[in-house]
């Protein structure tokens, strides 16, 4: 689906040119705003804020410095803990889930799939107040844990969705091989399931992790001292005295990068992920 | 027993066929579900039990400033949210944001996804440029967008203005709920190419060959053969994408802050205000419910779709 196609250049067509042009503009205009945020952070206060813009300049790491002289590593660290734990107890619950809606199914496992599909499409507002009131009655306002099962909940449908249709990809065959060879139980699933699902599991995760590290409601709404994750980090820059372009777009790119690499590695899967399972 | 367990596979297509499962024992059938009752457990403690929570608060007289007045009305906060001007604001402009930035959106996801899926040089590179924006941590680019594109003295977007003679703009407090349509329409755009970029690359080369032979030029063929089939893709990903767009919130909070008065205030914001500014937890959670009823009717219609794409491929 991505893979880049070669053109033999004997056969050539005017169009392709065109169609080649066309699709670069188009993707210089969309990348340009990522592509000068990623330069800004790299600029002097006085460099960033010019009209007309700055193009050439001396790259400074002034300015992420700066960041992370701001206490930014607390934000980091808590946004690591909220994606990571919420992203391994998500696989950890949407396996078996998942599998308990494919290959050995429940009566009425369809229901159970579009329940959870609902759930994906539920508006956060619409939680956020008894969240908040029952977080606050035993003591998880502002904790990481909090967090990190709210990113869990958020992300299950998607991951439900994506493992079982990576689990209805596995080749019967295989399956039932292993079944004439006795394989128990728990060894199938040890032995032949995981192993082969595991390239969807990982793109299951990363998938996971995008959504949990750029989610902002939950976190501006659920954290305040103790919990804030990087983009709470960025409120920060709302409203800022002087001269700060050059480190916003520093914190920016430090705070996007993660997920940007992760969407990159992962963009094959990705519209399985976007799409809840539904398109391949 | 162990058997049983195996035959797993097998009579996950055959219950698709059938309507009726196969009879089980009751052991047999809590067994099958016990994979399955972890997830379901938390996402109903985590989503359905605060649901429910939200329906009582909006039957309540609240504020958590008073914590004194705690009493029944029934559907008053529902009156008081419809007959109120900020709330009716809030309806119009989650609206108009959520048409303006999905037809737009799509109008540009289809045509970036027609090109993609042509061959040209490095159309996997132009495929990951294209992507990123949707990426990009959404308060990260709100941000963005606010000081290194919307700024009206250095701000790159009047910059590219200039060469076309369109002099300082002042995005934000002229035209904010165009900036942010734009802003979303660019952070969307992504996610709608994807899926119609999928439903192109899922055509049969065999219809499309056929059509060929038969003479039909590329804009009839993409007219008659390739729009009719990319029908469902579109429709979820419009449907999807509604649902997405209605619960913006990243940016109305960061570029706006809902203003200048009221003009960018959608409902996820109104509410936010209303529960963590004024703390009226009665009213809040009436404009919540009135939101979840105006989700479900989209969720439907996109079930329905997700259940037809899920239909063909079993």
């Amino acid at each position: 689906m991505s893979t880049v196609i070669a053109p033999s250049w004997r056969r050539v067509r005017p169009g392709t040119v065109v169609t080649g042009a066309l699709a670069w503009a188009a993707a210089l205009v969309l990348f340009f705003p990522v592509l000068w945020m990623f330069v800004t952070g790299f600029k002097q206060e006085a460099q960033a804020s010019t009209d007309p813009p700055t193009w050439l300049f001396t790259p400074t790491l002034e300015q992420f410095q700066a960041i992370l002289g701001r206490n930014f590593t607390p934000y980091l660290l808590n946004s690591l803990m909220a994606t990571v734990g919420s992203t391994v107890l998500v696989i950890l619950l949407a396996t078996p889930a998942a599998y308990a809606l494919s290959l050995a199914p429940v009566a009425r496992w369809k229901d159970a799939l579009f329940f959870f599909i609902s759930t994906r499409m539920m508006p956060p507002v619409a939680i956020i107040l008894p969240l908040y009131i029952i977080a606050n009655n035993i003591g998880m306002l502002d904790n990481i844990t909090m967090l990190s099962l709210i990113y869990t909940v958020m992300n299950l449908p998607i991951a439900v969705w994506m493992i079982r249709s990576f689990l209805l990809e596995l080749p019967k065959e295989v399956l039932e091989a292993a079944r004439v060879d006795g394989a128990g139980f728990g060894t199938e699933i040890r032995r032949i399931i995981l192993p082969m699902i595991a390239p969807g599991l990982a793109a299951t995760a990363l998938i996971c992790f995008i959504f949990a590290w750029n989610e902002f409601f939950f976190a501006v709404s659920m954290t305040a001292t103790n919990a804030p994750t990087v983009p709470v980090f960025l409120t920060g820059f709302v409203t800022s005295e002087g001269l700060f372009l050059a480190r916003l777009s520093a914190a920016a790119t430090m705070a996007a990068l993660p997920v940007i690499l992760a969407g990159w590695v992962a963009q094959k899967w990705l519209v399985r992920g976007l799409s809840l399972g539904a398109v391949k | 027993m162990t058997t049983e367990t195996l035959d797993a596979a097998p009579s996950a297509t055959r219950t698709r066929r059938r309507p009726e499962p196969p009879r089980r024992t009751a052991a047999e059938r809590w067994r099958r579900r016990g994979p399955l009752l972890p997830a379901l457990a938390l996402t109903i403690l985590l989503t359905q039990v605060p649901l429910l929570g939200t329906v009582y608060y909006s039957l309540r007289a609240r504020n958590l400033l008073r914590p004194e007045t705690d009493e029944f009305v029934g559907l008053a906060n529902y009156g008081t949210v419809l007959g109120d001007e900020y709330f009716r604001t809030a309806v119009l402009n989650t609206l108009v944001l959520t048409a303006s930035t999905v037809v737009l959106a799509m109008a540009l996801g289809i045509a970036l996804a027609v090109l993609l899926d042509k061959k040209f040089l490095g159309r996997g590179v132009v495929r990951t440029l294209l992507i990123t924006p949707f990426l990009v941590m959404p308060a990260a680019a709100a941000l963005l967008w606010k000081h290194a594109m919307f700024n009206p003295l250095f701000g790159m977007l009047n910059w590219a203005l200039s060469v076309v003679g369109i002099g300082k703009v002042d995005w934000v407090s002229q035209f904010p709920m165009p900036a942010l349509v734009l802003m979303l329409t660019w952070q969307w755009t992504p996610f709608m190419m994807l899926i119609v970029l999928a439903g192109l690359q899922s055509q049969s080369t065999e219809i499309l060959e056929a059509a060929k032979v038969d003479g039909a030029g590329p804009w009839d063929t993409f007219r008659r053969i390739t729009l009719p089939h990319l029908r469902r893709f579109i429709e979820l990903a419009i449907l999807l994408g509604s649902i997405f767009i209605v619960q913006t919130f990243d940016p109305i909070f960061l570029i706006t802050q809902g203003g200048p008065g009221q003009a960018t205030t959608n409902l996820p914001f109104a509410i936010y205000q209303t529960t963590f500014r004024a703390f009226e937890v009665g009213e809040a959670a009436a404009a919540g419910v009135i939101v979840v009823i105006g989700t479900i009717v989209i969720a439907a219609f996109a079930l329905r779709v997700i259940s037809s794409l899920f239909q063909e491929e079993s």
